[in-house]
């Protein structure tokens, strides 16, 4: 059964199949999407073709992005538990918003708040879009401050925000002054930036800017750090907690699985941020380096070798025997489990095909966790990402900032006049170096892909249906949008945004349900099964209009 | 019912001229509705002697949906039906929703019913067409018939050609047409003709040229049209003979604006030159 599969997958010329897979287009729109699905050669140098990312979607195609306010809202500052976080906006924003991540958070005791499950919404209606909605938002917060008594409350923008101008940073600072809790606005309107990366930038400013750095209090532990761009979906984050405790690894705060206020405040006094998803968070890495003098590399928690390997790194940067004594340990010990499950799920999905869609950065790293079950990626893309994600930074100082990026907020940092404190010398971080180790770098998905797979960004719906009915793969991985109409194609589907009901993937522990989880799926033949009545007999068949037109140049 | 917007440069006078227009068309026994659709509510205050209406908008948000046609309608000079959509103060919210919002509503009301028998509704619109809430007036079959308010001020002439790119578009789309001009004499050199050539190169007419009179001022002071403040004045009669020529107007085109160059060039011919 598998190495049927397997072998249709490998007879398929990629570049063949990109001129199928555009030639349906206008001319125009297929000039346009052939930019953005390559076939994957990387050179002796590491070096792969350029990717058409972050630009804009054409209308008509049926994308799986979201929008800047759900990247900012829903992405970076959802999973914080004690920020009120008040969508400014009507009602729906605000409701298909809430939760819908299953970004999981753990209290620290009764009195500890949790907002996460409540979902607060200025509720905007006809009047207030044209009387405008200030006086409702001022409101809004009286009433959540009154109520919850919150550290901070943050307000977020939605499309008709912007549109009548409500000044949401003026109201900001006036109920700061009112209330005395830190209130801050982001001007994350929906229509901002071609996708939700844009959100994710803007986000990133706000938390820069109003929370990181206001409390300098030392927080306790010799190995202190950062974990950027983990968003404890499904528990990820609370795995990877549970490692960095048995190596005598401290956390000072996550950005932003499971985080607080407080962690926020006081994370610029670690001295390492570790990076997992680059695309949604370096802005923040960058900035941090800039004002407080802390270095940032690139992590991957997702696979157990990835995440090995990433302690491994985290151990490097401190050189501490001690520490690095533990943290073998601790591999040595959790990879006992993981091998014995990895060996045995190994051996009846070995060969089998994987495609990924998802994310600016679960695309890349959920290749390592199908590659230790011995499963093949044949094609991948993100929804989000840009050109640094796909090629690696090496491509940054090339990449041309359209009108669409200049439109986000650049912010100018400088070094912090008291608090700027490099955490190594020159010549540690030289000597670092010099034995390979690597300050923020990223090499991007590409070049961990083999020559011949096809690299899509931004995949539409059609060209999804093309390539489940040519390499008829054994799993595809995407988000809820794409899930049901892949599973009618008979595939079976992985959500890598909410992992469905399942998780935590990270980590070892998350490693092994994982394994478990996609065993499950690729070896049971329940979608295969699914065949529609009419597919069986249809009643009626036609063509469309244009299948029988010759194309237009 | 003939339905009637009136467009024009901010401060050009449209609202003192449709209200004057009205007053002479209630006078001759029409019944006419005015729909004020500018934030500030002032388009009814000559008709209704002050600002005392109540307008769409705030009578919609302090009563909820319990909103009766006689809440937002008051009779005005000579029974002329006068309703205020209003608006948010300046710099806040959206004057162009707020518009689309009440004229919905007035529809939804039965305001343009046959029953109601109107002859006329004057819509007096802000300024430029500054956003789609302000074109609603002109969208959807709502008037028919556009006038705009002109002066030989190059701005205003500006203004004029740039609301005629507007009245295109609609008027493709749906049934709008451009009736004529009005120009509301400034005194500037050779006026009237400038205008009428200017009303020719838009493929229209100019309908009719108010002199100026200082008695417009003193009627308004006074709040009253002038036809209702001194009926026997010779501007009374000027604004009744406008409301006389639209009445009659036969002539409803769609307008081809000019270029600017265009523009200037009759400027320079009619006015600088002369």
């Amino acid at each position: 059964m598998a190495p049927n599969k397997t072998n249709t997958a490998i007879e398929i010329d990629p570049s063949a199949l990109k001129e199928e897979l555009v030639a349906k287009y206008p001319t125009k729109v297929a000039r346009k999407r052939a930019k953005q699905i390559i076939v994957n050669k990387v050179d002796d140098c590491g070096e792969v073709p350029e990717m058409g990312a972050n630009a804009r979607t054409i209308p008509g195609i049926i994308t799986q992005r979201g929008c800047s306010y759900a990247g900012c809202k829903g992405v970076v500052l959802g999973p914080t538990r004690d920020i009120v976080n008040l969508t400014h906006g009507p009602i729906g924003c605000g409701f298909y918003s809430w939760l819908t991540r299953r970004n999981q958070t753990r209290p620290e005791g009764p009195d500890d708040a949790n907002f996460m499950t409540y979902c607060f919404s200025t509720d905007l209606q006809d009047e207030d879009i044209v009387f405008g909605g200030e006086k409702k938002l001022r409101a809004a917060i009286r009433e959540a401050y009154e109520t919850f008594h919150p550290k901070a409350i943050s307000i977020f923008s939605t499309c008709p925000v912007g549109l009548i101008g409500d000044d949401v940073h003026s109201v900001a600072r006036d109920m700061k002054e009112e209330l005395g809790i830190n209130i801050f606005g982001f001007s994350c309107e929906g229509y901002k930036g071609v996708s939700q990366s844009a959100g994710h930038h803007i986000a990133n400013n706000g938390i820069f800017t109003h929370v990181v750095g206001l409390n300098d209090t030392p927080p306790e532990g010799k190995f202190k750090m950062n974990l950027l761009g983990e968003y404890n979906i499904g528990g990820d984050g609370f795995e990877i907690d549970r490692i960095f405790d048995k190596a005598g690894i401290t956390l000072v705060s996550t950005f932003s699985g499971n985080s607080t206020y407080d962690k926020f405040a006081n994370s610029h006094t670690a001295d390492l941020n570790a990076v997992m998803c680059h695309r949604s968070i370096n802005y923040v890495a960058e900035m941090m380096e800039k004002q407080f003098g802390i270095p940032w590399i690139k992590v991957n928690f997702i696979g157990a070798n990835s995440s090995a390997k990433s302690l491994g790194k985290i151990a490097a940067y401190f050189e501490d025997d001690e520490l690095t004594a533990r943290v073998e340990e601790v591999i040595a010990e959790e990879m006992v489990e993981v091998e014995k499950m990895r060996l045995d799920v190994k051996s009846r999905c070995e060969g089998k095909v994987a495609m990924l869609f998802v994310g600016g950065s679960r695309a890349h790293h959920y290749q390592d966790l199908f590659a230790e079950m011995g499963m093949k990626t044949v094609s991948a893309g993100y929804e989000f990402a840009h050109r640094d994600d796909y090629e690696g930074r090496v491509v940054l100082p090339n990449i041309k900032i359209d009108a669409d990026s200049r439109n986000i907020e650049e912010l100018d940092i400088q070094p912090d006049a008291k608090r700027y404190r490099p955490r190594k010398t020159e010549e540690e971080l030289e000597k670092l170096k010099s034995k390979g180790y690597r300050f923020k770098d990223y090499d991007g998905m590409m070049p961990d892909m083999e020559n011949g797979t096809l690299v899509i960004d931004d995949i539409s719906q059609y060209e999804t249906e093309m390539l489940l009915d040519k390499y008829k793969p054994d799993i595809f991985c995407a988000g809820i949008k794409e899930k049901y109409a892949i599973q009618k194609k008979g595939v079976p589907m992985k959500q890598l945004h909410s992992y469905d009901s399942g998780g935590p993937y990270a980590g070892f522990r998350g490693a092994i349900n994982f394994y478990r989880e996609i065993d499950r799926m690729v070896n049971s033949k329940i979608w295969s099964y699914v065949k529609a009545p009419w597919q069986k007999a249809p009643e009626l068949s036609a063509t469309y209009a244009w299948e029988g037109m010759s194309k237009e140049g | 019912m003939r339905k009637i917007a009136i467009y024009g440069k901010g401060g050009i006078g449209k609202s003192t001229t449709t209200q004057n227009t009205v007053a002479g068309l209630a006078e001759m026994g029409r019944t006419v509705m005015v729909v004020g659709c500018d934030p500030k509510a002032d388009s009814t205050r000559l008709l209704l002697g002050g600002l005392s209406q109540k307008t769409v908008l705030d009578t919609l948000r302090t009563e909820g949906e319990d909103v009766e046609l006689d809440d937002i309608r008051k009779m005005g000079f000579s029974k002329s039906i006068c309703v205020e959509s209003g608006g948010p103060e300046p710099g806040v919210g959206c004057a162009g929703r707020g518009i689309i919002t009440s004229i919905n509503l007035l529809e939804q009301l039965g305001a343009y019913a046959d029953s109601q028998s109107l002859d006329y509704v004057f819509y007096d619109v802000l300024g430029d067409v500054v956003c789609g809430g302000f074109a609603m007036p002109i969208r959807e079959g709502k008037a028919q018939e556009i006038y705009i308010v002109v002066s030989g001020e190059m701005m205003a002439m500006y203004a004029a050609n740039n609301i005629c790119k507007g009245i295109v578009k609609f008027a493709e789309a749906g049934g709008v047409r451009l009736g004529g001009v009005i120009c509301n004499s400034r005194k500037v050199d050779n006026e009237a003709e400038m205008i009428d050539a200017f009303a020719k190169k838009l493929g229209t007419q100019m309908i009719h040229f108010v002199p100026r009179d200082n008695m417009v001022q003193r009627a308004e002071i006074n709040r009253k049209t002038v036809i209702e403040y001194e009926p026997t004045h010779s501007q009374a009669d000027e604004y009744r003979t406008l409301a006389k020529k639209i009445e009659d107007n036969k002539m409803h085109v769609i307008p081809q604006p000019m270029h600017t160059d265009e523009l200037e060039k009759l400027l320079i011919e009619y006015g600088l030159a002369g």
